[in-house]
This record gives structure tokens, sequence and C-alpha cells, in this order.
């Protein structure tokens, strides 16, 4: 019943039949926790203590017990902001974009991407509140009416624009996502064996019955949320960017910030992503699903996304230069050769010239590889935005003012918290939800799908398309 | 007959509409939203769910809050208000600020009986209507928890009478000498008390010495400190004398100092100023010429001086020892020659040689009865080391009987510390005057703490002719008593202080309303003679001087000196326990709370010695462990450490700051001279110094302009770099391409112009805005973590020698060897187009219709978006509760330290930005006097804390409207000449104004 293409690739190897994908996916959801995960819960749920702590020295004491100062007003706090925004772009774009282009290698990895991005913005999120002098008074950024006079939000300023941006972005992705999980939360009901489980499941799955209408329904949700999805993809790191790009300061005043924010948030967005999936397709086995053809589209992406990414860092210089502008000249010499050269060039090192490695088929195809430079290119997106927040800031305009930044253990604390956090999100969501989605990917088995493998699941990965090989 | 007059309560009743009738009898007319009902009704009635929830709602949160418990704060109204206190309505009380160091009259602030602000006395003709730091920061001293709270005697609190009638037993039956040790006293009404008090004994010695001793200078002057005016001299040539900052008068050198420095294209003429000094004093930063020499060389240049100007002059030469710096001190005799009757040379050294042969050239040049007042000279400094040092002597060989300090503190401010102490234990009765158990204190039987200044009556004659008065501004508020009271007691006299005051000044001002005049304006002309030397120390010749000169230059050699001196804002430390001068930043290092071995940069790279590096300075067997700071401009070869720091018994912000660097101190012979040759030896740790400012250089940015002199009168419109933006119709003014809509101002708009050129860079500003603006104390390690919080800073910036062409921005980050130095009073600006206005989410920055920019702390939620976006980076965000935390235990933790707090500006809590707000409350104030009396504000009238305490009227404030405005007259003459923004090409569009500093050079 199979189709093997004799061009394309098949995007779920293996052999796979409908019930194998149930079953597959399903697994993970019924079956005992396993010890692995445990202990990588355990390991989240202490990160996540240390974030309960430092935000409570935060918010008890103030924000002194950062490493802020008179000058640099904000550092990890909004780098670690901008970082995860960018980590959560991954998830709408391959949910929302891919899904217009109909590429359907999406299927298998959109919902793990989504959940990825929801919880990005979790953590993301925290920092804008956390970085408030006075948190508890967090909802003045909303334009609500209130009895404070006629007192209203500022429209100039993009703080409040992106307030707009990141709670629309959140909410639609929530809802995208949440959707999506609707058929397969149903599934895993129909299946549930205990009580408490099959009620929740019901709940979660809003009674869905499989019925045509209800397909047609669900299909036409998802179209409309992919089309008003896409424009956030783009919207929200151009309004993160403004945050700079409206500014005054030297090496944050400039044009060329939101579709260079833009690109740099898909290219952490997806070196996120692999390395969640590659260790989630490891231990969940979901290697049928989740192949190296999968793993090479994305580092197309990110070799794509990196090189804008390169090109904007070298257009800044350029544009220093040629501007004549003394400050902005000095801004960027600074960065590369300044008190804080090493983040610049581990930038650079990070995120221009690694990426460049997947030009090689071997490279682009080997799953250590990928990992490893997946994690290169996150540490390099940190410390892009540490570049561009704390050396601009640190010497501005009135060399009086110039100062160091150093973050305190409560700065660390934050930022390591907020991936216990995300982990733990991330490993709840693994355990108790169907990481991959199964009425997508029975949607596509019959026109992309390999034939059932004989013993080493990898081996065929490695091969030219199966088209030796004959289906019944 | 007249008509019935029918008043409505609104336009309802006089249309008289039948629904408004169905409701007049209601007593709430309107719709109320819970339905009231009656009677019959009531109990058929059901009560809506929205109703009922609105009444639980609130039943429960009102009930909840009963329960809650609120700490009792009583506020204890007046019963019988007394006069002249109005709620609200401050008071003004002319006194004197004369603490040891220097005279200045003040006004003091009080609102509702306390004082909250000290102010520059205009009525003075000395001063002038200037402060120094020092004086604006007394305030805080009066509130000082660490005071004492009554007599001690035998470490034992006790009553003024069981104290007085001891002391009295005690001093009846002493064996040997009655001493008095003090610093120096310029009260004649204290004197007159001091004499009756020692003429009840056989054998009585007032002895006087300074801290930072002048001894040397009154030898060689007949005893007195020669009447210097410096606004007569058009040449100054200074030897280590930091007569701006710290020594001798301060307060009235600067304004007289400035009156020749300040230029107009009408009148370009400047005073030419050279200064030799070893450490980069702030006097040596406004110097046109200046050499770095070693303290031991001091004798050589004067001796080179003096036998250049007696060469010009025809006086004799006397035999001098090679100096090193023969060019520049050619140049410096050459224009003191050229400005006969108009040249001035001053030292601080306390070497007696030096201080003949200054005062030798002074003569030579004609400047007594120009430049020196020969008529007025100074009797601010009258300290003799020669008896303090005969008196620790004898107080060891047992010849003292009783001694009494009043104001001193020798155990921790004299060299000979250890002798003093051992001295005190043979001496029998031992009393201190002092305000808590200070370091000599902590060794006397009874301490009988004096009053602060502002709880005092007192009378002063700083200079010849010139007279002064204190008075009280709040009643004592511990059980301390003045110390001249407490000798009029021990006198047995049964008058008190006030008395002799009015009596001493009845003879010169006369009295009845001329005595309340007197007390009114808080000066007066006049002599009492009471502080005419008495026996003067003969001065040496010439010819000795010259042997002395020689037989010190030949002892000069490779050996590294350490070079004493006295900062601005701690001086010699007797006030040190005070929070606000603690966290100045030093004029020229910009460190705060603690002193450190400056030492040059050659130096430092020559030993391997960083920044913050723990040396170990050791001389003669005594050693101190400080931290290196880097100090560009200091004299090879030399070492620089500040007097005043290392207290032990100061109290909680001065005790264990810094290292008491007074053994250090030379005792040659009977004079103290303040420097020694030292060993240096790296320690091994570090201590951080905390700098507001660690960038020293301007990196060739034009944010602080300055030019030469000859240039200015070339043309005036030549000096001032202005920026023009390219565009299709030429180059242009920044502020004519701009995307924002100008703002109107149809009333008021509120400018500043700071004449660079005028300051001084003193910090006088800085602290006067402190205590305007309630702005909080961080303490070191929030210093040093670069969250000071003052809302106007003096950026200080070195010049480097390197350009962008020849070595690149890195090393154009080094200061030069010995630098010229620019101030540059930093605060906010108050753009037309802000760029913090618009970036705040929450608009809690705004402007306002007067040119203001706003900052409203109760809307603000702390994105400190606004502080990024400053390109002048004068916002300050509260990182922490800076009142009410014990982290911070400084003023603002405590009741008493609250008392200073202006109850005009709110105390700004946790995660709020701030910054300056050109004294609102002042400009609301002075708008709202005018208005009751019918009239604009006056310009004058208005001043903002800054401006009013500058003691060079470098910072001008006003009303850019009112075209007769001092600030209208200076931008309309400066336009187009020295006026210029900071950062003019941003376009933010500043109201605050700088104008272009000009040095005396070709």
């Amino acid at each position: 019943m199979q189709h093997v293409s004799p061009i394309r690739e098949p995007l779920v190897t293996g052999g796979k039949t409908y019930a194998d994908i149930t079953e597959d996916v399903c697994r993970q959801v019924e079956a005992k926790p396993n010890m692995r995960w445990m202990i990588a819960l355990g390991v989240s749920l202490v990160f996540l203590g240390i974030f309960i702590y430092s935000v409570y020295r935060t918010l008890w004491f103030g924000i002194g017990e950062w490493g802020l100062n008179k000058t640099v007003g904000w550092a990890w706090d909004i780098t670690n902001f901008v970082w995860w925004v960018g980590i959560g772009h991954a998830g709408t774009l391959i949910s929302a974009i891919l899904l217009l282009f109909r590429q359907k290698w999406r299927t298998s990895i959109n919902r793990a991407a989504e959940a990825m991005t929801i919880f990005a913005v979790i953590c993301a999120a925290m920092f804008p509140v956390l970085h408030m002098g006075r948190p508890w008074l967090a909802y003045w950024v909303l334009p609500l009416p209130n009895t404070f006079g006629s007192l209203w939000v500022n429209f100039n300023s993009p703080l409040l624009w992106d307030v707009f941006a990141i709670s629309t972005y959140f909410s639609v992705s929530l809802v995208f996502w949440y959707i999506g999980l609707i058929p397969d939360f149903a599934t895993i009901r129909d299946r549930a064996t205990g009580p408490i489980a099959r009620r929740a499941y019901a709940l979660l799955s809003m009674n869905w019955t499989g019925s045509a209408k209800h397909w047609s329904r669900y299909e036409t949700v998802s179209l409309i949320l992919a089309g008003l999805a896409t424009p956030l993809v783009l919207s929200v790191h151009t309004i993160v960017s403004m945050d700079f790009a409206t500014s005054v300061i030297p090496g944050w005043h400039t044009t060329i910030f939101p579709p260079y924010f833009v690109a740099g948030a898909i290219f952490s967005g997806f070196a996120m992503v692999l390395t969640l999936m590659i260790i989630t397709r490891k231990t969940f086995k979901l290697e049928d699903y989740i192949t190296l053809e999968h793993v090479e589209s994305m580092n197309k992406v990110i070799t794509l996304t990196g090189s804008i990414v390169g090109v904007a860092y070298i257009t800044e210089f350029f544009i220093a230069w040629y501007s004549g502008v003394e400050y902005e000249q000095y801004a960027f010499i600074n960065r590369a050769t300044g008190p804080y050269w090493w983040a610049y060039w581990s930038m650079m090192t990070c995120n221009v010239i690694t990426p460049q490695l997947f030009w090689f088929r071997s490279i682009r195809r080997s799953l250590t590889a990928t990992f490893i430079i997946s994690i290169f290119v996150n540490i390099g997106m940190w410390f892009e935005r540490f570049v561009i927040i704390v050396t601009s800031l640190h010497r501005d305009f009135l060399p009086s003012s110039w100062v160091m930044f150093s973050p305190t253990s409560i700065d660390i604390g934050v930022y390591v918290g907020t991936m216990g956090l995300f982990f733990t999100l991330f490993l709840l969501f693994a355990k108790f939800f169907p990481v991959v989605n199964m009425a997508e990917v029975k949607s596509i088995l019959k026109s992309s799908s390999g034939v059932s493998h004989t013993h080493n699941p990898g081996a065929s990965m490695h091969g030219t398309a199966p088209n030796s090989h004959k289906h019944d | 007959m007249q008509e019935t007059i029918k008043y409505w309560r609104g336009v309802e009743e006089l249309n008289n509409t039948p629904e408004f009738q169905k409701h007049a009898h209601n007593e709430f007319p309107e719709f109320l939203p819970v339905s009231e009902t009656n009677g019959e009704e009531a109990s058929s009635a059901v009560a809506p769910r929205r109703d009922f929830l609105k009444l639980l709602g609130f039943g429960v949160a009102a009930a909840t809050l009963a329960s809650c418990e609120a700490p009792v704060r009583k506020a204890i109204p007046y019963l019988h208000k007394p006069e002249e206190v109005e709620p609200g309505v401050p008071n003004w009380y002319a006194t004197t600020y004369f603490m040891g160091d220097f005279y200045n009259p003040v006004l003091v602030k009080t609102r509702e009986g306390r004082p909250i602000k000290v102010e520059g006395n205009t009525l003075s003709p000395l001063t002038q209507g200037s402060t120094h730091a020092r004086s604006q920061a007394s305030l805080l001293n009066l509130y000082d928890n660490n005071r004492l709270k009554g007599p001690v005697a035998k470490k034992q609190a006790t009553s003024w009478e069981k104290i007085d009638q001891e002391i009295r037993t005690r001093l009846t039956g002493v064996q040997g000498r009655v001493v008095l040790v003090s610093n120096t006293i310029i009260s004649p009404s204290t004197k007159t008390v001091i004499r009756e008090f020692g003429a009840q004994f056989p054998a009585f010695e007032h002895v006087t010495y300074d801290a930072n001793s002048s001894s040397a200078l009154l030898r060689a002057n007949g005893g007195v400190v020669p009447g210097y005016d410096f606004s007569k001299a058009r040449v100054i040539v200074s030897i280590g004398a930091d007569f701006l900052g710290t020594w001798i008068s301060p307060v009235e050198f600067s304004r007289q100092y400035i009156t020749n420095r300040k230029v107009t294209a009408e009148r370009p003429i400047m005073s030419r100023h050279f200064q030799f000094e070893s450490f980069l004093t702030m006097t040596g930063a406004n110097a046109d010429v200046r050499v770095p020499v070693k303290p031991s060389e001091y004798g050589a240049v004067v001796a080179a001086l003096y036998n250049r100007v007696a060469g010009g002059t025809g006086g004799a030469a006397i035999q001098a020892p090679n100096s090193a710096y023969a060019k520049q001190i050619d140049a410096a005799a050459k224009e003191l020659l050229a400005a006969r009757g108009a040249a001035l040379v001053v030292s601080d050294s306390n070497d007696p040689a030096v201080q003949t042969l200054v005062t030798a050239i002074n003569a030579a040049l004609g400047a007594n009865g120009t430049t020196i007042d020969t008529n007025a000279p100074y009797f601010v400094r009258q300290g003799d080391d020669a008896r303090m040092l005969r008196l620790i002597n004898d107080m060891n060989n047992g010849a003292v009987g009783a001694v009494i300090f009043y104001g001193a503190n020798p155990v921790y401010d004299h060299p000979l510390s250890q002798q003093v102490v051992n001295g005190l234990k043979k001496v029998g009765v031992k009393i201190s005057f002092a305000d808590r158990e200070d370091e000599t204190a902590a060794h006397v039987d009874y301490i009988c703490p004096d009053s602060h200044y502002l709880e005092s009556w007192n009378d002063f004659e700083p200079k010849r002719g010139f007279l002064g008065l204190a008075q009280p501004t709040i009643s004592p508020i511990f059980n301390t008593r003045q110390a001249q009271d407490s000798l009029l007691k021990w006198t047995g006299s049964t008058t008190d202080f006030y008395t002799v005051i009015q009596r001493t000044w009845s003879g010169i001002v006369g009295g009845g309303a001329a005595w309340d005049k007197a007390v009114h304006d808080g000066v007066a002309t006049g002599t009492t003679g009471a502080n005419e030397p008495t026996a003067p120390a003969a001065p040496l010749t010439l010819a000795a001087a010259a042997v002395s000169i020689n037989r010190a230059g030949r002892t000069g050699g490779k050996d590294l000196e350490l070079a004493i001196y006295e900062k601005v804002a701690i001086g010699a430390g007797q006030h040190s326990n005070n929070p606000w001068l603690q966290e100045m930043s030093d004029p020229t290092t910009k460190a705060t709370w603690d002193n450190y071995v400056a030492i040059s940069q050659a130096d430092a790279q020559a030993l391997e010695i960083e920044q913050n590096d723990v040396l170990r300075v050791t001389a003669k067997g005594k050693s101190i462990e400080l931290p290196a700071l880097i100090q560009p401009g200091q004299a090879k070869g030399t070492i620089s450490i500040a007097i005043g720091y290392g207290r032990t018994h100061a109290g909680q912000a001065a005790n264990n700051v810094g290292a008491n660097v007074y053994p250090l101190v030379t005792v040659a012979g009977d004079s103290l001279v303040y420097a020694n040759t030292v060993t240096l030896e790296k320690v091994g740790a570090d201590k951080p110094i905390a700098q507001t400012q660690t960038h020293h250089t301007v990196m060739g940015r034009i944010v602080v302009q300055e030019s030469t002199l000859a240039k200015y009168k070339q043309d005036p419109k030549s000096v001032t770099e202005y920026i023009r933006i390219a565009t299709p119709d030429g180059p242009q003014k920044p502020q004519k391409i701009s995307l924002w809509p100008d703002y109107e101002y149809k009333n008021h708009h509120w400018g500043m112009v700071i004449d660079l050129n005028s300051c001084i860079g003193c910090g006088t500003c800085t602290i006067s805005c402190q205590v305007e603006n309630n702005v909080p104390v961080v303490g070191k390690q929030e210093v040093l973590n670069r969250r000071e919080m003052h809302w106007l800073r003096i950026d200080r910036y070195y010049s480097s020698d390197a350009t962008r062409e020849d070595g690149g921005f890195e090393k154009m980050e080094n200061p030069s060897e010995n630098p010229s130095v620019i101030f540059q009073p930093m605060l906010c600006q108050h753009c037309n187009h802000a760029p913090c206005e618009t970036v705040c989410p929450v608009a809690a920055t705004m402007h306002n219709s007067e040119g203001i920019n706003q900052m409203v702390y109760n809307r603000c939620v702390g994105t400190r978006y606004c502080a990024n976006n400053c390109p002048y980076k004068v916002r300050r965000f509260n990182w922490f509760n800076y009142a009410n935390n014990e982290k911070f235990d400084y003023q603002m933790n405590n009741d008493l330290g609250k008392m200073v707090l202006n109850p005009d500006v709110t105390v700004r809590s946790r995660g709020v930005m701030e910054k300056c707000s050109f004294c609102v409350q002042r400009i609301q104030y002075g708008k709202l006097e005018a208005k009751k009396e019918g009239r604009r504000p006056k310009d004058g009238e208005i001043v903002t804390a800054c401006a009013q305490s500058c003691p060079t009227n470098a910072i001008i404030f006003g009303d850019m409207l009112d075209p007769n405005s001092q600030v209208s007259q200076i931008l309309k003459r400066e336009q187009g000449e020295r006026a210029f923004h900071v950062l003019e090409e941003l376009n933010t569009q500043p109201n605050v104004t700088y104008l272009t500093k000009i040095r005396n050079q070709a």
C-alpha cells in the first residue's frame, strides 16, 4: 500500500503502517516513565529550583542582585529574553510557513518544535517581567482602563510593541499547537486503560470523534492559524529588534536589525529544535519518523540563516565605517577589539564559521556533528545578543560613563534556571503528550514512506532511495 | 421691598423636570449601585446577586484590613504653635561654618524647626554666597547618631551638674599647668572665655595646632596668613598650594580666582596660573602650566624662582641648588616680573625656609598692598607646631596637670600620636569637648560634648576687619552643651556665651537694632583684635632659608618620596563621619570611600604595580597599607596619600575607611613636614578603589570642548566646533532636520548654562544637589558596582598624547604623563527631543510645558530603557531600597538621620528611575511665591541647588523665555562663540548649554 518515490527520499522509513505509527508514538505516553526520563526530570527540577531561588532573590531584594549598573541597564536579562524568543521562532516557522509551503517533512517534527516554541516563549517572557524594577506593576504596560486618571501607555515605546508582539505570538502559537494536538489526544483517549488517563485525555481532546466534519474544520482552522502565524514569525523578532534599533545608542541604532534578527531567530530556533530532536528521536526511538532527511533539511536552513547572519555582521561593520559616524565606528571596533573581544569572537566563530561546515554533505548528515554544531549555534546566538546589548551599552557616548559589566551568581542562576524551567516543561510534554503528530504523519504515509528495515534502522538512511525494494 | 433671591443647587432644580421632582426627596437623587429598600418592601425584595457580592467583597476586605496591625507611628501636633514656624514654609537663618578648616558664612534653611539645607550667604563680602562641599555636607554631622547623647565621666554617662561639680573640684586642686588644646579658633568671644577661664589658674596655656599645619606660613608672615587676593592677580604661581580645593580659604579663593578666569569676547583677559606640585590637585588641574615636582624640590624651585625675580627687581641673589625645571621657572619668573603688582606666589609648604622665600618673592614683586591685602590678613590658621610639640614633651615629663581638648584630636591627627597617648597617662585631669568619643576622647576622664555649630552661638573674625556670627538653627538635639558655656560654668561665671558674644560685639557693631541686623545678616565688618598674633616666632632670614634649602637640596635624591595632601571632601579628617563626604568623588581621582597611594604611571610600570594592588608604605619604621591608584600627573619618584582617613573612633561611616597617614608626617625640628622618604612594597593583596569614573580620556570626542586664549582673542567664533549635518541644501544644524514636532513654550522655558571656563571641578554642586534632592548614599560596594546615585556628577577628562591617526583607540585610552585636565558637570540635559521620553512604555518620563524633562516616580515600573537610551547616562536607578534598609545603614536608615531629608522631595523606593529635576520643587515654590504677589518670577529668584552653591558661578539657571534673564543674555552673547550642546548631532536639543573652556595658553 505504500508508495516509494524514485527520486525523493522517504520521509517515514521502516515501512511503518498506521498502526505502527500509533503504537510508536503512544508508547511513550502509555508506558511507565523510564529511568533516563526520571533522571533528566530530576536534573531539570534542580535547575528549576535554582530559578526559583534566583527569582526570589531578585524580587525580594531588588534588581541590584544582578550585575547591572548605571551605564549597562540591560545585560543578561534582555540577552536571555532575546535568546529565548529567538529559539521560540522555529516552531511557528515549521508549523505555519512550512504548512503553507506544503513542506511535508515538517509533519513529524512540528509538534515538538511547537512545544519548544511555547516553552521558550514562556522562558523568554520571564525576563521582561523580572527585569522590571517593580514587577508587581507589570500590568501597567498593558493598555487597560484604569483608575489612575487618564493614564495610558506610551505607544511610542518599542517595549510596548514588544508586549503586544510577544503576547500575540504566544497566544497564537499556543492555540495552533493545541488544535494540532486534539486528534492525537483523541487517539490516546481511545487507547487509554486507566480511568484518570481516559478522563484527562477526554477533556483534552474536546470530544473529538474523528468525523469528516471534525477533520474538515481541523484542516480549515490549521490553515487559518498558519496564515495568522506566518506574519508573526517575521513580526515578533522584527519588533524585538526595534527595542534596539529605535534607540540612539551606537551599535543599536541600526536599520539592518529587523531582517538580521529574524534570520538569527530562525537560525537559533532550528539549532535548538535539532538539539532537542536528536535527543528525543534517540530516547523515544523515533528514528523512523525523524529521519536524516529531516536533519539534513534543517541543516540547510541553518546554513542559509547562518550565512544571512554572517553577512549582517559584516554589513554592520561596513556601514559603521561608511557612515563616518565616530561613535558608530568606535562601537564596532570596540566590539571586535575592546575588552569584550572574546564575546565577539565567540559569536563570530559559533555563528558564522561553524554552520558553514554544513556545506559538506557528510557533516550535514552526521548526527554527532549536527548535534555539536547545533550547540555551538545556541551558544553563538547567546553571545550575539550579549555582544549587541552589553558591548554597545558599556561604552557609548560619554567616556566618563564607560564601565564593565560582570554578572552575579543571581544573573547566572536566573539564566540556567530558565533552562531548568524549559526542560522541565519539555520533559513533561514529552512524557504526557504525543511528541509526533500522529495524524499528520499518517497523512503522508501513503505518499512518502520507506519499507521496513531488515536489521539496522540507521543503515538505509545513508544509502540512496530504496527504489530497488518492491512494495506490496 | 426686597425680592427673594432664589439659589439653585443645579440646573436640574432650575428646570424642575418631573423626573427631578420624583428623586428630589431622596438623599442621593442619582442612581446608586446598591439598591436601598425599606420596611415592607425590604422583606419582600430580593437582594440582587451582584449587590450581594459587592457587599460581601467589601465586607471581607474591610474585616481583613481591620484585623491587620499597622505599626504605630506617632505624629505629634504642636499644642502651641511656635512663633514663626509655619508648616510647609521654610525659615532661613544666617550662620557661619568654621570647623577648623575654612570660613564660610552660610544661610540655613529650616523646615518645621529642622535644618535641611545649607546655602551660601550672599551678604558676606568674603565669600559672596559661595560654599564648599564640606560646608554643604556639614548639615549631616548634626544628625549624626554617633554623637554623644550627653556628658560622660570615666566612660559612664552622667549629668551636667555632676560632671561640672567634679571637674571644678578636680581643676581647683590641679597640680601643674592647665592646658587647653584646640585647633585654630577665630572666635573673639571664645578667646575671651578661654582667657577668663585660664585666669583662674596660676599656670595656664592655650596651645593651638592645626591638623594640616601652616606654621611655616605663619612664621614667615608675622603670625598671620597674608591677605591673599587672587582677584587682583594676573599671574599666579603656586608651589603645592591647593588653594581652590583645600588650602586656607578655598571658598573665598575660588571666588577671587575665577574673576580673572571668566572671559568674554569683549574682555578676553585671563590670569595665568603656574602650578608646581607633586600630586595632581584640583588647583593643579585648573592651572595653565602645571609642573610635577617632588616635595623635596619645592625648596629648589622657590629658590630658583627667587633668584630670577631678584635678578629682575635688583635684589640680592641667594645660593640655590640646581633645579631640573629651569625652563618652567624661567617662564614663570618672566611672567611674574612682567606682571609686577599683579603677581602672586603661594605655597602650602610647611618648611619655614620655603615660606620665607615665598614671602620675599611676593615682596619683591610688589604683591604687598596689591595682590596681598596687608591690612586684612587671614586668621584662619593659627596653629603653632613648636608649641604643640613642646606640650607633648611636657605631658610626658609630667609638667601638665590638666589638659582640655577643644575640637582637637591629636591622638588621631598628630604624627606623634603614641607620645600623646603616653603623655596623657601622666596628666591628672583630662577633659575633652569632643562631640563623640573620638581617638583622643577615648583617653580622657571627662567628655563634655560640644554642640554642633548649627546648635550653637558663635562669632568669628576670619580676616582682619571682617566678622561673622553663628546662631543656633535648632535647639540641641542631644543633651550637649557648647564648649564655651562649659568653660564659663567652670570659670564660675553665671553669664552664658550668648551674652559674652553680645558684649564683644556691642563695642564694634553696637547693640539693639544693630545687633539684630548682625544676627540677621550673619556677617558684619569691624575688628576685635582678638586674633592678632601675640609674640609671633621670628621669621628666618633669607640667608638662613638659603642654607636650609641647600642642605635639603643635597639630601633629596633618588628615594621615593611621599607627599601628604588633603582631600577636598574629607579634609583633615575631623568631620569624616559623613556619608555624603565619604561618597563624594574626589575632583581628580574620582575615588570615593578610601584613601590610596597615588603613584605615577611611569613608576607604576617600573615597579610593576597595578591599580588596586595593596602597597605597604614604610617611612622610618612606621608603615601603612593602602591600595595603589595610578595617577596621571603625579610627579615621578613620588607617591601621595591623603590625610583624614583611617579613623577608628569617628563613627560608622568613617571608621576603618582607608588608613591614617599622619604617623608618616615628618617631625623636623619643631615643625611638621607633610612629606617623607618612603619605601614601597607590594603586599600581594588587592583592595579595589571605588571610583565613579574609570575611563579617563575623552577619546578625541568633542563632548567637551576647549581652546586657547590666543585663539579666542584672534576669533571668538573659532573656539567651538559645531556639528553640521550634510543635506541636499548644504550643511545644516542638526535641529533643522527633525522628525519630531517641537514643543511650544508659552510661559517659561527653563535652561541652564555651564561655563566650563569657570568650573573648577570642586564638586560642591554634587553635594548640594544630593542634600536638596534626598539622593541616597549607597556605600563603597555599590560604588564599585558602578551604582552611585549622584544626579549631578563632574566628569573629569585627562588629555592623551595619542590621536586616532597615530595610535588608534587603544592608545587614546592612556592619559598623558602630565595631562591637562578638563571638568564637565554632567546632569540631565532636559532635552527637548529627549531619547528617554519616547522609550518609556508607561510614559513615566515626559516633558512638561516649561521644558523640563520630568520623572514620575510613582508611574515608573523600572524597565531602565530610558537610562540605556540616555546618551548622557545621567539617569540613576534605585537598585535596592536605599531608605529603611539595614544594608544601607547611612542617614536614611535611622530616624535621626532622616531629619535631614527635604520634605519637598520624594524619597524614592526601589525599582524606580530618578534623575536631575532642575530642582522642580524650587521652581514651583518660586512660581507660587511670585503668584501670591501677583507678579512674574524675577530672574535669580529661582535657582537650582547646584547653581546656588557653585563658588565660581559656573552654573547659571533661569528662564530662557525671559529676554533679560542672565541665561538668555549669556546665550545671546555666546551663540556661535563658546556656547555648545553636548552631542548636538543627536538632535536631542538639550536645555543645558555649555561654554567652551579657554586655557591661557598660546
